[in-house]
């Protein structure tokens, strides 16, 4: 029997360095939609928080850190960034695999704010979009979901088809930021 | 000519640049019109209509006349303002709109023509005969009149736009935007502080009054330290250029222009800045007087003089007279003396004693006109009480009072208010929400008053935003009342230019407003005063002050024209930057991308998606014959198609059965588990929306399909039904088009290449045409649907995205080891034709159900989106277009897509017209050409003769109406 080999969404796109900035694809692990049905909000949290120890986000939040994150991610909506999802959950929620359906990179470095104010039209400043927010938004064209981590760091999910035009308009502003601060 | 021990640039750093070929030094940083004026270069440009030799005439964005090209190739930037660009080593710049050279120009015999080409020329002059206007005139004018050129090539700068958001936006940085800024920052406001020069300041750079016991410049300097120590972000450069809604403001940022060198860097950055409150501090602009010969190098505004002098220690002459209405005239006087500059008379239109002073002074006297050559003024004649005096001088400096820059308080349609004591237009308050204007460009035009005015803004702004206003002191400065009487313009002999850029004088004005245009917007279009690059920032209102009197009107009862964003021109480039080539639009590339594009295979965008058009093989030549050996193999071994862009939408929940049959025309609710069905979806208004096939995976989950293009408009229709209109039911989706790289392998041997890479081995039984479900894809969980677009014996594989490159390549190898292969679009549609299945080219948005032959898929039991209105009268029966199959009668004759249908013996025309050709293509299988279309009760036609011409492409072939479906119309191929 053969094996399939896997291949990920930015390969051979990713890493690059501009000056400070540093753009890099990250293994996310398991990345799972959870939509609450009707009336079963507050069970999936409690399911959530007894399963991986999360709750629900509210809108604009993330939960959790380190190898499990829970994202807002639409009306509803969340998504659950790195293990995979307790069975239990699909009794309150759709459950939905989307590990393979987005290019996950991560812009850190001085400035990096700025590389973002090139390309989303959303308030980031720290005072406004500090870490444990997210956003769904437009990054040029391209839908994604947008999450700060720390004050200089930033996780963009992008989806997997687009991720070239995605790599290709970062490395533009990255590189015009760079400029701009004479590195 | 520079002047020893005047300017504030530091003197050390000397570059070359080069203005018509000539090379010529300056000093880094310091304008364009300051280095020219410095090397004695007083002709810089050539007027738009009269070829009329111009000097430099403001020191400002709003210059009119001093337009130059900076650059070469395809990178070239016309109509840049000499007053704005700065100089850097190597900087090379060309006069504009002269031929053969700026001192010899050919066209100035315009200015001959002049009693031709005045006032409402274009539609007097040229009107007849009719033919000439576009053959003859117009080219010839367009030649003739004009400024700078595009370079005609693709832009190879890069441009860049960008978002910024803040508490307060200041816009200008002058004694009021500067004082507004400080004391918004100093309450813990997020301040932007935006202005267009290089160095902040406005006019404190360009007086030499002192602000707080420190000269002007140094005042300044020293606040914006304190700024950007408190975190304010001070855009020097940056013009804001329009005011928007809900508080945003367009700025344009010069980013790389004033730099040798750019790297990276981009030449302009277009900023939307979305501020929840903004200070409008822009100043205002000195005004011309009209009179004869008000044109002619070395006629310049007053405080342009003060400016070149003081701030950049240049001087255009040596023998200055100053002309003008207020007390600026001795202002300015002092200021040549105290450089060592001669004053060779002040001219004061107002009556009374002047002040003490070292230099002749006319009072209540005006300038009627100038002397000199192309190469500017030698004199000017001076009409006095005591009859006319002439004086030699090589510059004469004007000043007929001040407008304050209202133009971005009238964006959003409010209108300025005059204002008699400074003979000016103020911003009418509250013309745009959450902005106030203070300072200058509210009116008031001292120093004192204008840092008085930047606290009391800030204080407003921080009261709004909900914060502390402190106690601040305002510093100390110059507070001299401004006294000015009205002067637009010098009755005479000669022209006396009112708008510079386009060649507009009084004459022009007062035979617009003969003619009877006489309101401000039709006098405007007449003269086309103000309607130049400019948008006659220092002429509109005079001009208007002059149409007043003509018309013997009020100047507020005249009314001003309509201020329109953008402030200063912004290139096309900068607000559509990063949207060149891809960046038009972003690419989605399937996981077979690159393995397609390894085989040669060439891309065709559908939507946003790259697909395979058709893989080439060695021995073969022409697209067809990649097409029809593709359409083979599926028809006799077996093909491979990536068919993961069609769109997936993942829908779970208690009601998801019953969702599906609102949305569809057909029933969901009864499809069994592990089985897939066709589905119509229907608009509201009863049209097909789409098509594509839904499986149901579980009791509570179903996979719906789309077409490619239709993807994201159909989840955005679910999505409003589910919100919208069937909020009560209990269901979720979510898109996983992405999360799936799914193919499809069909033909005759498709179950035999499925069977070799799945773990468990299918049959008819275990699989029959239209099951679904799970299965291990050679390890792999994945999905196989046994569907068929093809009309063969078919399956889609589904698996996660990591593994669609490996699982692609290894169904392509098998493929081919069964004589088969990857197969594209072109024999994709082919394939479809063949069968008479339908694409977005026949569910256009203008058929039912009906036309198609699928009106009986309406399930007559249930309701569902559309059905309604899809039974209105005109919408089904005889009357209607219905999609028929086409076949040529000869069959070495093509069908076209696009051309129409006609009765046989009918005349071809609008009226007989009976239906139009969808698609069409060459079936290898049946060996000859097929279309589909759409003909008026076509259904009931089948074995008629039709026409079929294309007035397009001048073809006519007669051709047989046929059943849509040519190929297996029973079925047995995709079920056996």
């Amino acid at each position: 029997m053969v094996e399939l080999m896997t291949k990920s969404p930015c390969a051979g796109l990713l890493p690059i360095t501009r000056g400070a900035l540093s753009l890099s694809e990250e293994d996310a692990g398991t990345v799972t939609s959870l939509a609450s049905y009707d009336g079963q909000a507050g069970a999936l949290s409690e399911a959530l928080q007894a399963a991986h120890g999360v709750s629900f986000p509210a809108p604009g939040r993330v939960r959790g850190q380190g190898g499990t994150l829970c994202s807002w991610s639409g009306l509803d909506q969340a998504f659950l960034i790195g293990p995979e999802p307790d069975p239990d959950l699909s009794r309150y929620a759709a459950v939905t695999d989307q590990s393979d359906a987005w290019a996950v990179v991560r812009l850190t470095g001085a400035g990096c704010e700025d590389v973002l104010a090139r390309l989303v039209p959303v308030d980031l400043r720290l005072r406004v979009f500090s870490p444990g927010q997210s956003a769904r938004s437009l990054l040029g064209h391209l839908p994604v979901l947008l999450l700060r981590q720390e004050v200089e760091s930033f996780l963009i999910l992008a989806f997997r088809s687009m991720a070239g035009t995605l790599v290709e308009d970062l490395d533009t502003a990255m590189s015009s930021v760079t400029a701009r601060s004479g590195g | 000519m520079r002047i020893e021990g005047k300017g504030q640039a530091e003197r050390s750093r000397k570059v070359r640049f080069q203005f018509d070929g000539r090379w010529m030094e300056g000093v880094e940083g310091e304008t364009l019109a300051a280095a020219l004026m410095a090397n004695d270069v007083r002709l810089v440009a050539r007027s738009f209509k009269y070829h009329r030799p111009r000097g430099i005439l403001t020191a400002g964005s709003e210059e009119p006349n001093a337009l130059v090209t900076v650059g070469s190739g395809a990178a070239r930037d016309p109509n840049v303002r000499a007053t704005v660009q700065e100089i850097y080593d190597g900087l090379v710049v060309e006069s504009q709109n002269r031929w053969p050279s700026l001192n010899w120009d050919v066209m100035s015999l315009n200015s001959l023509a002049a009693p031709f080409l005045g006032a409402g020329f274009y539609y007097k002059t040229f009107m007849w005969p009719r033919a000439f206007w576009e053959k003859l005139y117009e080219p010839v004018i367009r030649r003739a009149a004009g400024l700078g050129a595009l370079s005609g090539q693709s832009c190879t700068e890069r441009y860049e736009k960008a978002y910024a958001f803040c508490d307060l936006l200041v816009i200008g940085a002058g004694p009021t935007g500067l004082m507004a800024a400080l004391v918004a920052a100093r309450a813990g406001a997020d301040v932007i502080l935006c202005d267009e020069d290089s160095t902040p300041g406005g006019r404190l750079l360009a007086e030499r009054g002192e602000v707080d016991g420190l000269p002007g410049p140094e005042w300044a300097a020293s606040v914006v330290a304190k700024l950007r120590d408190l975190g304010v972000r001070v855009m020097t450069r940056t013009t804001v250029t329009g005011a928007y809604d809900q508080g945003t403001f367009g700025a344009l940022e010069r980013v790389a222009q004033h730099r040798a060198a750019s790297g990276d860097l981009p030449r302009e950055c277009f900023w939307r800045i979305a501020a929840r409150r903004a200070v409008l501090a822009a100043g205002a602009l000195e005004r011309p007087v009209a009179f004869a010969g008000n044109d002619r190098p070395g006629v310049m505004m007053a405080g342009a003089l003060r400016a070149y002098v003081n701030r950049w220690g240049v001087a255009p002459g040596k023998d200055i007279a100053i002309f003008g209405n207020s007390d600026d005239v001795y202002r300015t006087a002092e200021d040549l003396i105290a450089a060592g500059l001669k004053v060779a008379a002040v001219v004061d239109s107002r009556s009374g004693p002047p002040p003490e002073h070292p230099y002749p002074v006319y009072r209540g006297a005006v300038v009627t006109g100038t002397q000199g050559g192309r190469n500017g003024v030698s004199g000017i004649r001076i009409k006095t009480a005591g009859g006319e005096v002439r004086v030699k001088a090589d510059t004469l400096a004007m000043s007929g009072g001040w407008n304050p820059s209202v133009h971005l308080s009238c964006h959003m349609n409010g209108r300025p208010v005059w204002r008699d004591d400074i003979a000016a237009f103020v911003p009418r308050e509250g013309a745009v929400p959450g902005m106030t204007a203070v300072g200058a460009c509210n009116g008031v035009f001292t120093t004192r008053g204008c840092l008085e005015a930047g606290v009391s803004a800030a204080q407003v702004a921080l009261r709004d935003l909900g914060l502390d206003v402190g106690a601040t002191t305002v510093p100390s400065a110059e507070d001299v009342p401004y006294q000015i009487e009205p002067l637009w313009n010098v009755p005479g002999k000669g022209r006396a230019w009112l708008d510079f850029q386009n060649d507009v004088t009084v004459k022009d004005v007062v035979q617009a407003a003969a003619e009877n245009f006489r309101s401000v917007e039709h006098m405007k279009r007449y003269t086309t005063q103000g309607m130049a690059t400019d948008q006659g920032k220092n002429s509109n209102v005079a001009a208007l002050a002059v149409l007043a009197d003509t018309t013997g009107r009020g100047i507020p009862e005249t009314g001003t024209t309509t201020f329109r964003p953008p402030y200063s021109p912004v290139a096309i480039a900068a607000m559509g930057a990063g949207a060149q080539g891809h960046g038009f639009a972003p690419q989605r590339l399937t996981t077979s991308h690159v393995a397609s594009v390894a085989r040669g295979a060439p891309m065709i965008e559908a939507g946003l998606w790259y697909r395979s058009s058709y893989f080439p093989r060695e021995g073969e030549r022409t697209w067809r014959q990649f097409c029809d050996r593709e359409v083979g193999m599926v028809r006799g071994a077996v093909g491979i198609c990536d068919v993961s862009t069609l769109g997936k939408i993942d829908i779970q929940g208690p009601d998801a059965a019953a969702f599906l049959d609102l949305v569809y025309a057909n029933t969901f609710s009864t499809l069994k588990e592990g089985r897939v069905r066709y589905g119509l979806m229907l608009r509201e208004d009863g049209h097909v929306m789409d098509d594509g096939t839904t499986a149901r995976l579980g009791p509570q989950h179903y996979v719906m399909t789309t077409t490619t293009a239709a993807a994201g408009a159909v989840m955005q229709h679910l999505e409003f039904v589910h919100q919208c209109l069937v909020p009560q039911m209990n269901l979720r989706m979510i898109s996983v088009t992405e999360q799936w790289a799914q193919f499809a392998v069909a033909g005759p041997r498709a179950r035999e290449l499925v069977n070799g890479v799945l773990a468990a081995p299918i049959d008819d039984a275990t699989w029959p045409f239209m099951a679904c479900g799970e299965v291990d894809v050679a390890g792999v969980r994945g999905r196989l649907f046994r569907i068929s677009f093809s009309g063969e014996h078919a399956y889609e594989i589904a698996v996660p995205a990591r593994f669609g490159a490996a699982l692609f390549d290894l169904l392509v190898t098998r493929a081919e080891a069964f004589g088969g292969g990857a197969y594209g679009m072109e024999a994709l549609n082919v394939l479809r034709i063949e069968k008479g299945h339908i694409t977005h080219a026949e569910i256009h948005g203008r058929t039912t159900a009906f036309d198609i032959g699928m009106g009986r898929m309406i399930a007559p039991g249930k309701d569902c989106i559309g059905k309604a209105m899809a039974a209105r009268p005109g919408l089904v029966g005889p009357r209607r277009q219905q999609m028929v199959g086409l076949q040529p009668l000869d069959a070495d004759k093509s069908l076209t897509a696009g051309a129409q249908l006609f009765a046989q013996g009918a005349v071809v025309a609008r009226e007989t017209n009976e239906g139009y050709v969808t698609s069409v293509c060459h079936s290898p299988f049946l060996g000859h050409g097929l279309g589909l279309g759409f003909l008026r009760d076509g259904r009931a036609r089948h074995g008629e003769v039709v026409r079929m011409v294309d007035q397009l492409r001048g073809l006519e072939v007669a051709c047989r109406v046929t059943d849509p479906v040519r190929v297996d119309p029973d079925g047995g191929r995709l079920r056996g």
